[in-house]
């Protein structure tokens, strides 16, 4: 072959590559284009820490205003049989010693250390970027492993067939199941949880939820004001919930 | 040559497992159907009678493969000739409580995506490479023994197996070790007394196949007997060494006082517990059997088959009393405080075991003696002594 | 020869194109129309062959990732694609998913936990 002739071919070879090359590659681009014009709400970021703080001294024995919430929000039957699911109950304590009591409302404490995350075998019990502790019921076996993992009994096991769920809460028989701190709500934009929300309609006030990890953020003020702890601290897992007055 | 009987009756022994683990998994795809609210688990009894069952096969499966380890991996010639039938038990009693396991997650339909998804802090999701490895290791080991060429590997193999026992064994003892959680685990010491555990189970597992074989027409060995016997009885003691020094060490912790009481006095409702550990496990499983096996006057061959008997109930009863009984007692979340609930927070847990789940529990057994039958009826796995038939049972 | 049986099968290929939906003697599943929206979020024929893949790599970054509204998300299908009657994409046999899939025989466990209902029906129900 001479040259020139070489050179044209190669010439040709490369336009026409240039030329394949940006007809696979256009389809591609005008998706991405798409897929961003939608703008997508939520995502969460790990420079948040979600958490909540419980003022028990605002809470009535009998009060389950929390309870009623959470159960419409997330579409639970509100049983109470030992199959039924709860994700939020309230206890009532009484010290053995001294007789003072306390009416506790206990949820998943979304732990930063969370015991039930390391015993899940397929990784469905896992832990945001922001802290909320969630079950991906895509990848639940239904092991139950996490429910004799968690310290304070915060997952619940569905045990019968569920209908009429809320459209942003699935849930359904034979997984594993728990407080989400309505994370629904918190990707959608809404600033609170259902159960706080209810408390603070009611006028009780006993649930601030925010951000841990906002120094000017009302839970991080009220943390750094009034003396609150963490249920099981000795255990270390470092629970996103807190509680004052206990 | 098989006789005819030989033949009816591996025909009818393959019919009758065939029948118990049909009628497991009929129980299974109910609890499926329906979900687990037909069982008489909750949600604060979450692993119950198959559970019972599934751990009891999978660790006196590890246990039975010790008789081909004391023989390949510690050099007693003894035992050699029996390894192929403890290979093959501990396949078939592996299959089974993985069965049980697996039928009763409360998505069996999800186990791809337990094969596929793993999160290896988890020890379940090692013990599914421990469990489907071990099945392999022992084929691999099986191999070694019956292909003449590979005689002389069969002394590696079978370490692998002991190491690959030892690890299994450990691993579904740190499934209750790791909880920290819950007051009726939390400690390393589970590991060990898990081998122990299996060693005595498998041991007693062992004993009883070969007195079913032999007394069909299979090859007897009485020293061998004799010898298993007191290898049962060394395990039997060591386990409840180790139960007891479990039990000891928590008595001195303060904060494991409550929990003590209500399993060892029945104390705040444990009262069932207490009796199946006391009566069950201690005197039943361990005390009587231990006394059969050495004292001077007994240790006939009736003798090693009861107290293997003895020990295989005593398990069931330790096991029930160390996965229910600790799921029963409530958690501390306020310690110092009493608590009441509509979660049954600070309350002993009820739990009464439903019809499917004890069908799916003795559908595994079933399941392991249907593959025990037919595997015995396909390969040598009995030792051809002088005038025993093969492949009978 | 070969070039003249070619040409005898043009008017059937021509037909076929002009049909549009073909109606042969296999049974054509009966897909209820969509009641929203002029055109889906993509082409119906991709989305036959991928919206289980579009789903699938959707779920993950709503769960793990907390992005909700995105262009696959399984509650916008539903507000478009919900029946007028059931106001349900699986409760009747002609609802969108099911009959699709029950035509082609491929069990979904979708709705065992995501309710198939619209929203505004879910509100109806709950009060």
């Amino acid at each position: 072959m001479s040259e020139p002739e070489a050179n044209t071919r190669r010439g040709f070879m490369g336009v026409a590559a240039a030329g394949l090359a940006g007809v696979m590659l256009a389809p591609g681009i005008r998706l991405i284009d798409i897929a961003q014009a939608e703008t997508p709400q939520g995502g969460a970021k790990s420079t948040v820490r979600w958490g909540m703080l419980i003022d028990t001294t605002k809470c009535q024995p009998g009060c389950t205003d929390c309870v009623t919430a959470c159960k419409t929000e997330n579409g639970l039957t509100g049983g109470t049989r030992p199959t039924d699911p709860q994700w939020i109950r309230k206890i009532e304590i009484k010290e053995i010693k001294t007789g003072r009591t306390a009416s506790v409302p206990v949820m998943c404490q979304h732990c930063a250390d969370p015991p039930c995350v390391d015993v899940c075998p397929t990784g469905a019990s896992f832990k945001r970027a922001d802290g909320i502790v969630l079950v991906d019921r895509h990848s639940c076996i239904g092991c139950r492993y996490c429910v004799m993992a968690c310290p304070y009994k915060a997952r619940s096991f569905v045990h019968e067939d569920v209908t009429d769920q809320q459209p942003d809460v699935p849930r359904g028989k034979g997984c594993v199941e728990g407080c989400t701190m309505c994370v629904h709500r918190i990707d959608a934009g809404n600033k609170t949880t259902a159960c706080a929300e209810a408390c603070a309609k009611a006028g009780h006030d006993a649930i601030v939820f925010g951000d841990l990890n906002d120094p000017s953020s009302e839970i991080s003020r009220r943390v750094r004001e009034v003396s609150s702890r963490q249920l099981r601290a000795d255990l270390k897992l470092d629970p996103g919930v807190r509680y004052q007055g206990l | 040559m098989r006789t005819p009987s030989q033949d009816r009756n591996f025909w009818l022994a393959a019919a009758l497992g065939a029948l118990i683990t049909g009628v497991g998994l009929a129980a299974a795809h109910f609890m499926e159907l329906h979900g687990h609210v037909v069982t008489g688990m909750t949600n604060h009894v979450v692993w119950g009678l198959p559970h019972v069952f599934a751990i009891f096969m999978i660790v006196a499966a590890s246990g039975v493969l010790n008789v081909a380890s004391v023989g390949s991996v510690f050099g007693e010639s003894a035992y050699k000739p029996h390894a192929p039938l403890s290979a093959l038990l501990c396949i078939a009693l592996l299959a089974g409580g993985l069965m049980v396991l697996m039928l009763d997650l409360g998505r069996p339909d999800r186990v791809i995506v337990a094969a596929t998804h793993y999160n290896f802090k988890s020890v379940f999701a090692w013990n599914v490479f421990l469990y489907s490895g071990m099945v392999a290791v022992v084929v691999v080991y099986l191999w070694t023994m019956f292909e003449r060429r590979f005689n002389e590997h069969s002394g590696k193999a079978g370490l692998a197996a002991f190491i690959w026992r030892i690890v299994l064994t450990s691993g579904t003892g740190s499934i209750f070790g790791f909880l920290v959680a819950r007051q009726a685990y939390q400690s390393a010491l589970l590991a060990p007394l898990f081998i122990a555990l299996s060693l005595a189970w498998g041991t007693a597992v062992f004993i009883g196949v070969r007195a079913v074989l032999s007394s069909r027409g299979g090859p007897e060995s009485p020293a061998l007997q004799r010898r298993l016997g007191r290898l049962l009885g060394i395990f039997t003691a060591a386990s409840l060494y180790l139960v007891a020094m479990f039990h000891i060490t928590n008595l001195y912790f303060a904060r494991q006082g409550a929990f003590e009481a209500f399993i060892l006095l029945g104390q705040g409702g444990g009262g069932v517990f207490a009796l199946l550990f006391w009566a069950g496990y201690v005197l039943l499983g361990s005390v009587v059997p231990l006394v059969l096996l050495f004292h001077p006057r007994l240790g006939r061959k009736g003798c090693t088959l009861a107290a293997s008997a003895l020990v295989v109930l005593g398990a069931f009863a330790w096991l029930f009393v160390f996965i229910i009984g600790g799921q029963a007692f409530p958690l501390e979340i306020f310690p110092g405080f009493t608590a009441t609930s509509s979660f049954a927070d600070g309350a002993v847990a009820q739990y009464v075991p439903s019809l499917p789940e004890l069908l799916l529990g003795v559908g595994g057994l079933g399941a392991a003696f249907l593959l025990t039958t037919i595997g015995l009826r396909l390969f040598d796995f009995l030792p051809a002594d002088a005038a025993a038939p093969e492949g009978s049972h | 020869m070969a070039r003249g049986l070619l040409l005898m099968l043009l008017p059937f290929a021509a037909a076929m194109a002009a049909a549009g939906e073909v109606a042969s003697r296999t049974p054509q599943p009966v897909i209820e129309r969509a009641t929203k929206g002029a055109q889906c979020v993509a082409d119906p024929a991709v989305m036959r062959r991928s919206h289980m893949d579009f789903l699938k790599h959707q779920r993950d970054d709503t769960v793990h990732g907390g992005i909700r509204g995105a262009k696959f998300s399984l509650k916008a299908c539903i507000e478009c694609h919900a029946s007028k009657q059931t106001a349900s994409v699986a409760q009747a046999e002609t609802n969108f998913c099911i009959s699709c899939h029950s035509y082609a025989a491929v069990k979904i466990d979708c709705f065992e936990c995501h309710t198939p209902r619209k929203a505004a029906r879910v509100a109806e129900v709950a009060q």
